[in-house]
């Protein structure tokens, strides 16, 4: 077919941040296939717990020390999560040099204190389907701090190099950022169910 | 104007732009940019969205293959009572390799390989948002499915039906490794459904054609959107529950166990919630593809955009609240029931205002008789009388009285194969002069559908009839006595001819391939923009971005196409666009090869295998899996950060 121009497009930049970015989409889109899983596991929880007669099932609620500790950090680390993606947004170097060191360090923390929460769950995996199901939802709430801290020490290592100083690097970082939102608030919501809902 | 001297209003640009370049100048260096190298690595390392759909279509085909003599293979020892043709445990693993194969196998990476081909092109765009993850899906996918195969060669298929049920395939019951591979065919082909879902949605979403608004988006791309929403909340339901399975059998949770406080009844809710939507993530494309047909065929558009486009939505909503439909004889507390009952008909609404759209169009337009419309009657026939007896079964009485009978097996194929194989089959003839530039054979392809319609309605409708008369589903043989001989060789001879039919089709594609007429850019004068371009389309699709004006834009602008002018042409480079309107954003860089995806799916994968024998595989696994990764992610020196 001819073609006839009706249009230029030359001027548009080359990376923006938020939900201008197919990349911001991608991440929501698996903030909600994986939201999705914990709202499944969370249903599990509260259909075994209907269908047994006591709950917790032979065992104690867990003890709410390392949990809640966790809960703390994981609160207290939004506000540093933030100040990263606003020197993001801005192209602050050096800001946000120092912003991804402290987000890395935060989120090793979390995974510090799950080592004590596992043993505070004052049940085994295997012992009965009360123990199975929390040790999944903790689980799986773990794999996604693993996952995220991976992705936050990459991207501080890269933030040092010569590939960091880059509109698209900052547009990385903030999405970072948006996904660690979903990391603390998905634990919000599981420390209720797990900590909260066996006192209830 | 030489090619690397653009400036506008004074002002030099960076890159190469396409802007005022003839065509000769364009094509090259778009050509360049866009490569797929040669040899073994550009076959594993190529991102190319066609490339990537090509294998998805070709690999479902595969499966449809085995899964087809699987059930050959049964309807030959089905074909007379009492037969010892094949025993019982091959016979189930027969049965559950034939249903895994088509759902998880077939018919979904077949709607998802015609979208990552179909939805770049339909939008007017040069790649998905994903290029990467879309070559990891590929990887995972097939990975999933040799080993599922493999299994089976070896004599550990998976044996406990395709939903698996516990206590069946628990730890108790399901001794060996049969179950596991299937929990972990289960994980490889999620991940790799998910990822497609992902793409395709931040694709549609962002990189439309500018002035594509969302309503001139062509309905198939709804169906697609509509497709990856429903994996992206019901995929993960069955990603749960089959993790759940694989660690009740492999480190001793007790989910599924009632004397610790398990229930059976967890995984039918888990796996349904995946496994009624399942059904709509297979139909919903392929009405998509019904929309996509019939205008080209009765030269209108399609009656009623956007009573189709909202029933498409609603289907996708319903769908997922209809699963315990699947689970009346679990004796369920008899008001849930009966408001399954009531969601399960109310789904027929949507559905059937498209079926009314759809008769609509073709009322008002000049049909004209070729191959892909005749499979859309055949599907509309199909799909009705397969609808009408999915109304019967949503009646809690009429289900208990067929449950597990082959009525409910006649059903299952009419919806799934009415609904999804006949407009499937439409949008092979339909698509696969864009695909090819060929043409497929006409006269075979009549053949074709006649053998497919006379066929599969002569082998699954008298199964209604033996379902009524109590024949049960999954039981590798039946008494003498029972009377059901006579149908059941009626049944298999003519399971010969829908066979052939599908041979037909191969023989047709292997022809066309080699003398199949050439088709030009858009034999049948279609209105929709995949159309705009070459027949096969070259590596960047389009020469120039498409500006879309209208819903039908190859009909309103049949000889020239407005475009937009100015993306790099020295640099891969994609237009992004608002999400309601489609109004230029950025110029977005789309990744370049990689082997990075294929060496993650390798690490995946065998991390995923080792965990049938060892949990310790999943801690060693995710090393080499990280480092893969970390290459796939870590930026290359591409033009565009210089900017």
């Amino acid at each position: 077919m001819k073609h006839r121009a009706v249009a230029n497009i030359s001027r548009l930049p080359t990376y923006d941040f938020g939900a201008s970015t197919p990349m911001w989409w991608g991440t929501l889109a698996f903030i909600a296939l994986e939201a999705t899983g914990f709202a499944l596991a969370i249903g599990a929880y509260l259909y075994l717990a209907s269908v047994s007669p006591q709950w917790p099932i032979a065992a104690p609620p867990p003890d709410l020390f390392p949990g809640t500790a966790i809960l703390v950090v994981l609160i207290i680390s939004v506000v540093p999560n933030h100040m990263v993606e606003q020197w993001a947004r801005r192209q602050d170097l050096a800001k946000v040099r120092v912003g991804m060191i402290v987000m890395s360090a935060v989120g090793f923390l979390p995974l510090l204190l799950r080592i004590w929460e596992f043993a505070a769950l004052e049940i085994r995996w295997d012992q009965n389907a009360y123990g199975s199901i929390i040790w999944f939802i903790v689980g799986l709430h773990t794999t996604h701090l693993l996952t995220d801290v991976g992705d936050t020490v990459v991207l501080a290592v890269l933030m040092f190099t010569d590939k960091g100083n880059t509109g698209r690097r900052f547009s990385d970082v903030a999405d970072n950022a948006f996904y660690w939102d979903f990391v603390v608030a998905s634990w919000v919501v599981l420390y209720f169910v797990i900590y909260w809902f066996p006192r209830m | 104007m030489s090619a690397s001297e653009v400036e506008l209003d004074g002002e030099k640009l960076k890159g190469i732009r396409d802007t005022g370049l003839d065509d000769a100048t364009l094509h090259g260096y778009l050509s360049k940019t866009w490569k797929t190298p040669d040899g073994l690595y550009g076959w594993l390392a190529t991102v190319d969205h066609k490339r990537i759909a090509h294998r998805y279509v070709v690999t479902a085909f595969l499966f449809l293959v085995l899964a087809g003599i699987s059930a050959l293979v049964m309807r030959f020892q089905l074909a007379s009572p009492e037969a010892g043709r094949v025993g019982p445990d091959l016979y189930n693993q027969l049965f559950t390799m034939h249903g895994t194969t088509m759902m998880f196998l077939f018919a979904v990476p077949m709607m998802e390989g015609f979208a990552i081909y179909l939805v770049p092109l339909m939008i007017g765009s040069r790649n998905v948002a994903f290029p990467r993850l879309n070559a990891f899906s590929y990887w995972v996918y097939v990975s999933g499915g040799l080993m599922i195969w493999v299994a089976f060669a070896f004599n550990t298929g998976a044996d406990a039906g395709w939903f698996s049920y516990v206590p069946l395939a628990g730890p108790e019951y399901g001794t060996g490794k049969r179950p596991d591979f299937w929990a972990q065919m289960v994980t490889y082909t999620e991940v790799s459904a998910l990822a497609v879902a992902v793409e395709i949605i931040a694709t549609v979403f962002k990189q439309r054609a500018p002035g594509m608004t969302l309503d001139r988006m062509p309905i198939y791309v709804w169906s697609a959107l509509v497709m990856a929403f429903i994996i992206l909340f019901a995929m993960p339901a069955v990603m749960v529950s089959s993790t759940m399975l694989i660690l009740d059998r492999l480190v001793g949770t007790q989910f599924f166990n009632p004397a610790s406080g398990g229930d059976v009844l967890l995984w039918q809710h888990l796996f349904w919630f995946f496994g009624h939507p399942e059904v709509y993530i297979i139909f919903i494309p392929a009405t998509g593809f019904v929309s996509a047909i019939l205008p080209a065929f009765v030269r209108r558009p399609v009656f009623g955009y956007l009573g189709i486009v909202l029933s498409l939505i609603g289907i996708g909503l319903l769908s997922f609240g209809l699963w315990v439909h699947h689970m009346f004889a679990t004796g369920l507390p008899q008001l849930g029931e009966s408001f399954f009952t009531a969601s399960s008909m109310m789904i027929a609404i949507p559905s059937g205002i498209q079926i009314f759209c759809w008769i609509a169009t073709i009322w008002g337009g000049r049909p004209a008789l070729a191959v892909p419309f005749l499979f859309v009657l055949g599907f509309i026939v199909t799909f009705v009388i397969g609808g009408l007896t999915g109304v019967m079964v949503a009646s809690v009485p009429l289900d208990l009285q067929v449950h597990d009978t082959y009525f409910v097996v006649a059903h299952l194929h009419y919806v799934l194969m009415g609904g999804a194989v006949f407009p499937l089959l439409g949008a092979v003839y339909y698509w696969f002069p864009k695909i090819t530039g060929r043409m497929l054979g006409e006269q075979l392809g009549k053949w074709n559908f006649w053998l497919v319609f006379i066929g599969f309605n002569a082998t699954f409708f008298p199964m209604h009839i033996l379902g009524l008369q109590g024949m049960p589903r999954r039981v590798y043989t039946y008494p003498l006595e029972s009377g059901w001989g006579g149908t059941n060789l009626f049944v298999s001879l003519c399971s010969l001819a829908l066979a052939a039919g599908f041979g037909v089709l191969f023989l047709n594609v292997v022809l066309s391939l080699r003398r199949g007429r050439l088709a030009g850019d858009n034999p049948w004068g279609a209105s929709t923009l995949e159309w705009a371009t070459t027949s096969p389309p070259p590596s960047y699709n389009f020469p120039r971005i498409p500006v879309v004006d209208h819903r039908e834009p190859l009909w309103k602008n049949a000889e020239v196409l407005p475009v937009a002018e100015g993306l790099r042409i020295d640099a891969r480079e994609v237009m992004v666009g608002t999400v309601a309107d489609a109004v230029p954003q950025i110029r977005q860089p789309s990744a370049d090869n990689s082997i990075w995806p294929f060496l993650a799916a390798i690490a995946v994968g065998v991390a995923f295998l080792a965990s049938i024998y060892t949990p310790w595989a999943v801690v060693w696994g995710s090393l080499p899996v990280a480092v893969t990764f970390i290459g796939w992610f870590w930026p290359q020196a591409i033009p565009e950060d210089e900017e």
